[in-house]
């Protein structure tokens, strides 16, 4: 069916520009013989073909275009008629005859525009008279064609200030006027279009109209040029005009259509000057129309306008700009009471941006912007749709994106207000934004004030707000989320000590609360940026004003403490164990034995309490090692027992392997190399035995369990061990001891029972390269190593 | 009378001129046979004098009872064929019994000729003006020949020129207001005015605007009327919404009109109506007929 009607249309088009060419050649024959009586008669009948009804405005238009073009050529012709002395008043009466009022009024602007270029009779009477007879076509697309045609033929002949047609004192009143009742004529015909016809095609209707737009659009991008326009006219006269048909035509399309028109062919200044009358008319539109666009146009035009040169800025100040759209946009919120959120926020929006553009000085209408939005939204409870939403999150953005500088943001007291009113999902993304921010500008939070108030904005990441921790979030993206607050954190800083370690206790105060799947990442970055004051402290020389009051590395320690207990509750005791080890370590270096010595005791808990998993000890008992290996602080009594568990722990390890590696590393617990009083080689020795014991075992386990000895991999490390006490000097690592091992090791790898490991094979081989190349060396190690044959 | 002429050779050839020929404006007038032919053009009361000349064909005699040459204003009814009414006959007698051998000629004068009615070719009624010769013969027949003139007559601006206005409508559907500046036009006046739409809510197609003429003839039972349209002329297309108002204006000048004749000689009437007539989109025709008064001006040029 509808392809039957495309197909129907296409044969109507056909067969009318038929008739047209038809005629249009009869006509070009009387044009050519000066016979005005048919070159009259064929023209009517050309224009006959725009009679039809049965055109869409879209090959109307097609048919119309032709029809253009062929009455220039008639024009041409009326101004030679002229020119030979016919009369351009009989003319004009000629032309009337015609019997179909369509054809005629064609005709009558034809001949209209040569009356007017002759000069024989005032360019405002002849337009006015054009205006009024076209009147007669009632059609709306027939007669939106027909007058956009009056409109096309006179643009060139209004009687402008300065144009050739310029006429008495009121000249620009009559182009304006002429202008605007054309406009007016149209956009009724235009609206009319809507209401006619069947009820059904509306869609259709609605396509066909924004297809014709343009033609009424076009008066106003006319009225714009004219030169005599002034601020006063169009104050006065022009926009008073327009806007009030726009307002009464009660009609959506239009109405959205016509306000963006305004807004952009009328100059930025004349806006700017006549903002009560455009905001005016904002709140009397039909409730359906999409305002907000409207405005956020006006605005955005107002803003670049504000942009392209400080010197208008006074402007802006002096018409009140600000509180003007603030105002308007309140009434038309009111005015629309079924305006859907996501056009309140958006208008907020865009006011903001003005703000933030215009008066980028003025915080305080920023706030202002914020808390009408907020008052708005108050009692509507939390924004569902997923668009407004986005929207707010814009909204939010940009006072970031305006200042560069969170600091700033956190002014606007209403800025935490407006994002209680997001989601929790939403509300992370806010957060997120929020934290971009400061990484991108590397800003850094200075005050414990501004921390307590950029926590209260990202709230949404650092704690569950909904007080269920919601399950549905994907793993990946919290983890995100999580480091970047992790991040955020490290962004806190302040040379004054006083005023970091208020930081930190307010960070404290707030990740606490972040329950057990925050910590583990929110933990690590404070621990980290305390540790970091710490030093500081110890680096500034123990307080030089002697203030009892002031920060401590004591009191940072305790903070410390409490900090990773939290992590306890999680659990995470690796993590934990890390922590403290760094903690220990921290207060090694600031001499504190006690607290180291707590710190290493809590670890050991840790590892004897919570960490189960064998896997998980290996790594934690070489973390210990390494740790206490660099302790300087303890008395020989605490290192002792410090010594003796992390021994014993290695000892206990699963695994044979794990055991022996644990093992020679604890040899290291007892060979402090810049020590002295930390050179214990027996206990060293011993380690190296008893490695060397656990390794052995491990072999004779494997040949029990599986038929091949395992791996001789631990005698090469046990071997590099020995070199490494055996370089550095450790009596009780003899030659033969170094030796004897070598000879183990290649018995090993020769053996039948070994399977073949290329790896072992190469860093044995690479073992005694190195011993063949510390001998060459020679020197004292080289010395030392002569003795050891390979 | 022509066929008498052609059956019967005339034996002398009858030429009527007159006086002022040269300077008198003469207009178009539709013979019987369809084709125009221009004749002179007269008014009331003037003179209308000129010769007539009689040529007997060479070497034959003309005998004859008189010559006479009369003045006729004859009003002709087609369905009453043959029949004139003369309202005017003026006679002059030319010359007295006798033979004519050679051409002779004879001056006439109708002077101040009171001649009320214009000349008017409608439907079913003719009114014409005539000079007709009269060579009279006893046995042979006369000879007889015509001479067509027209006559028009002039009235000033009338001096009280109403406009019509008027409202009229279907209740509940459509109610509308029309004006027209006058009530009494000239030949090639402008009619202005406008229409105004108070109630629309039928779907209007389109508007136009007739001139149309009704001719009675006769009177009493045997009267007849002939209306036919003149002009139509499309005020309007597509349908109005109300509170519009759609302008006219119509020149008279292209088209055929007479003035209004009023019961001339008690024998015809021709009066014109403007016939406002709407169309809806199933063709059903709404309308408005206004008598107007058509007078003929003096034309300046």
């Amino acid at each position: 069916m509808i392809s039957d009607g495309v197909e129907d249309e296409e044969k109507w088009l056909a067969a009318g520009i038929a008739g047209l060419q038809q005629n249009a050649f009869y006509m070009h024959r009387a044009l050519d013989s000066n016979n005005l009586r048919d070159a009259l008669k064929y023209s009517a009948q050309m224009l006959s073909e725009l009679r039809t009804s049965k055109l869409s405005p879209h090959k109307y238009y097609e048919l119309y275009m032709r029809a253009f073009d062929e009455l220039r050529k008639l024009e041409m012709f009326f101004k030679e008629e002229a020119r030979r002395g016919c009369s351009i008043i009989d003319l004009y009466e000629l032309v009337q005859h015609a019997g179909n009022i369509l054809p005629r009024l064609y005709l009558l602007c034809t001949v209209g525009s040569v009356y007017i270029k002759s000069k024989e009779a005032p360019a405002k009477d002849v337009l006015k008279d054009l205006v009024e007879m076209s009147r007669g076509i009632q059609n709306p697309v027939r007669g939106l064609f027909l007058r956009s045609y009056l409109s096309q033929v006179s643009r060139d002949k209004l009687p402008d200030i300065g144009s050739e047609y310029e006429g008495d004192a009121d000249t620009v009143k009559d182009a304006v006027e002429f202008v605007l009742q054309n406009f007016t004529e149209m956009n009724k015909l235009w609206v009319r279009m809507q209401h006619q016809g069947p009820a059904r095609g509306k869609e259709k209707r609605e396509k066909e109209r924004s297809e014709l737009r343009d033609l009424v659009g076009k008066n106003l991008h006319v009225l714009s040029q004219i030169e005599g326009v002034d601020l006063e006219l169009y104050k006065d006269t022009v926009l008073p005009r327009v806007l009030e048909q726009v307002v009464n035509c009660k009609d959506e399309l239009a109405q959205f259509y016509l306000m963006d028109c305004i807004i952009q062919v009328f100059p930025d200044e004349y806006h700017l000057q006549t903002l009560d009358i455009l905001l005016g008319a904002c709140p009397q539109l039909q409730p359906s129309v999409d305002i907000k666009t409207v405005l956020s146009q006006l605005m955005e035009r107002l803003s670049n306008y504000a942009a392209s040169s400080t010197e208008v800025l006074p402007e802006f100040l002096q018409v009140e700009a600000f509180s003007k759209l603030s105002n308007a946009i309140g009434k038309v919120i009111e005015a629309q009471v079924d305006m859907p959120i996501i056009g309140v926020v958006t208008l907020y929006s865009s006011l903001l941006k003005f703000t933030l553009h215009v008066h980028p000085d003025r915080l305080d209408y920023a706030d202002q912007v914020l808390g009408s939005f907020v008052k708005k939204l108050s009692g509507k409870g939390k924004i569902e749709d997923s668009r407004a939403t986005k929207q707010v999150v814009a909204l939010l953005s940009a006072p970031l994106e305006k200042y560069n500088d969170i600091v700033t943001a956190l002014k606007l007291s209403n800025y935490p207000r407006v994002l209680e009113f997001l989601d929790s999902g939403t509300n992370k993304v806010m957060a997120t934004v929020i934290i971009q921010s400061i990484m991108k500008n590397t800003t850094h939070v200075l005050t414990a004030e501004k921390v307590e108030a950029l926590f209260e904005l990202i709230k949404g990441l650092i704690e569950d707000l909904d007080g269920t921790p919601d399950d549905e979030v994907d793993e990946e993206d919290f983890k995100e989320e999580q480091n970047s607050v992790a991040r955020l954190i490290q962004m806190f800083s302040n040379d004054d000590s006083e005023e970091m370690f208020k930081i930190i206790c307010t960070v404290k105060k707030h990740i606490v609360t972040g329950g057990p799947k925050r910590l583990p990442f929110t933990v690590p970055p404070l621990v980290f940026s305390s540790l970091k004051l710490v030093r500081k402290l110890q680096a500034q020389d123990e307080n030089p004003f002697g203030d009892e009051a002031s920060t401590t590395p004591k009191k940072l320690f305790q903070l410390l403490t409490q900090i990773i207990e939290a992590l306890l509750n999680v659990p995470a005791p690796e993590l934990a164990l890390r922590l403290y080890l760094q903690c220990a370590e921290a207060a090694n270096d600031c001499d504190l034995e006690p607290v180291a010595y707590e710190f290493f005791t809590q670890a050991y808990i840790l590892y004897e309490e919570e960490i189960s998993d064998s896997k998980a000890q290996v790594t934690a008992i070489h973390l210990i090692i390494g740790t206490l290996q660099r302790m300087h602080v303890f008395g020989v009594e605490n290192r002792d027992t410090l010594t003796h568990k992390a021994t014993g722990y290695s000892a206990k390890l699963l695994k044979k392997p794990d055991q022996c590696r644990a093992v020679y590393a604890c040899s290291h617990l007892f060979w402090v190399d810049d020590q002295e009083n930390m050179k214990d080689g027996e206990r060293v020795l011993i380690c190296l035995k008893r490695a060397l014991r656990i390794a052995n075992a491990a072999q004779q386990m494997s040949n029990a369990t599986r038929g091949s000895t395992g791996s001789v991999a631990l005698f090469v490390e046990i071997l590099n061990k020995y070199l490494y006490f055996f370089e550095k000097g450790n009596p009780q690592i003899t030659v033969a001891s170094v030796q004897s091992l070598i000879e183990l090791i290649t018995t090993e790898l020769h053996s039948d029972s070994t399977s073949p490991e290329p790896a072992t094979d190469a860093f044995f081989a690479s073992t005694l390269r190195y011993i063949q190349f510390q001998k060459q060396k020679g020197g004292a190690v080289g010395e030392r190593y002569e003795s050891i044959k390979v | 009378m022509n066929y008498l002429i052609g059956a019967f050779k005339p034996s002398c050839n009858i030429s009527i001129t007159f006086s002022d020929a040269k300077t008198r404006k003469q207009v178009p007038l539709k013979k019987e046979s369809g084709q125009a032919v221009l004749v002179p053009l007269f008014q009331s009361q003037e003179n209308i004098s000129g010769k007539i000349s009689i040529e007997p064909i060479q070497g034959k005699k003309v005998e004859h009872n008189g010559v006479k040459v009369e003045l006729l204003g004859q009003i002709e009814m087609y369905f009453d064929r043959g029949n004139f009414y003369d309202f005017t006959s003026l006679v002059r007698e030319l010359d007295v019994p006798g033979e004519l051998y050679e051409k002779k000629t004879y001056p006439f004068e109708f002077s101040t000729v009171e001649m009320p009615y214009e000349t008017y070719n409608g439907v079913n009624v003719r009114l014409r003006y005539v000079l007709k010769v009269t060579v009279s013969r006893g046995y042979a027949g006369s000879i007889v020949e015509y001479q067509d003139f027209v006559v028009r007559n002039y009235s000033p601006p009338p001096s009280i020129n109403n406009s019509i206005k008027m409202e009229v409508g279907i209740e509940d559907c459509l109610h509308i207001e029309f004006e027209y500046n006058k009530s009494k036009y000239h030949l090639k006046d402008v009619i202005i005015g406008k229409i105004y739409f108070l109630l629309v809510r039928i779907k209007i197609k389109n508007m136009d605007l007739e001139i149309r003429r009704r001719e009675s003839t006769g009177s009493g039972p045997s009267t007849h009327v002939e209306t036919e349209t003149l002009a139509k002329f499309e005020l309007m297309d597509g349908a109005p919404v109300r509170g519009e108002s759609i302008p006219i204006r119509l020149f008279l000048s292209p088209y055929e009109l007479t003035p209004t004749h009023r019961n001339i000689n008690n024998k015809f009437s021709v009066k014109y109506y403007l016939n406002l007539v709407l169309v809806d989109e199933e063709d059903r025709r709404y309308f408005k007929q206004q008598e107007i008064t058509i007078y003929r001006l003096q034309e300046t040029s």
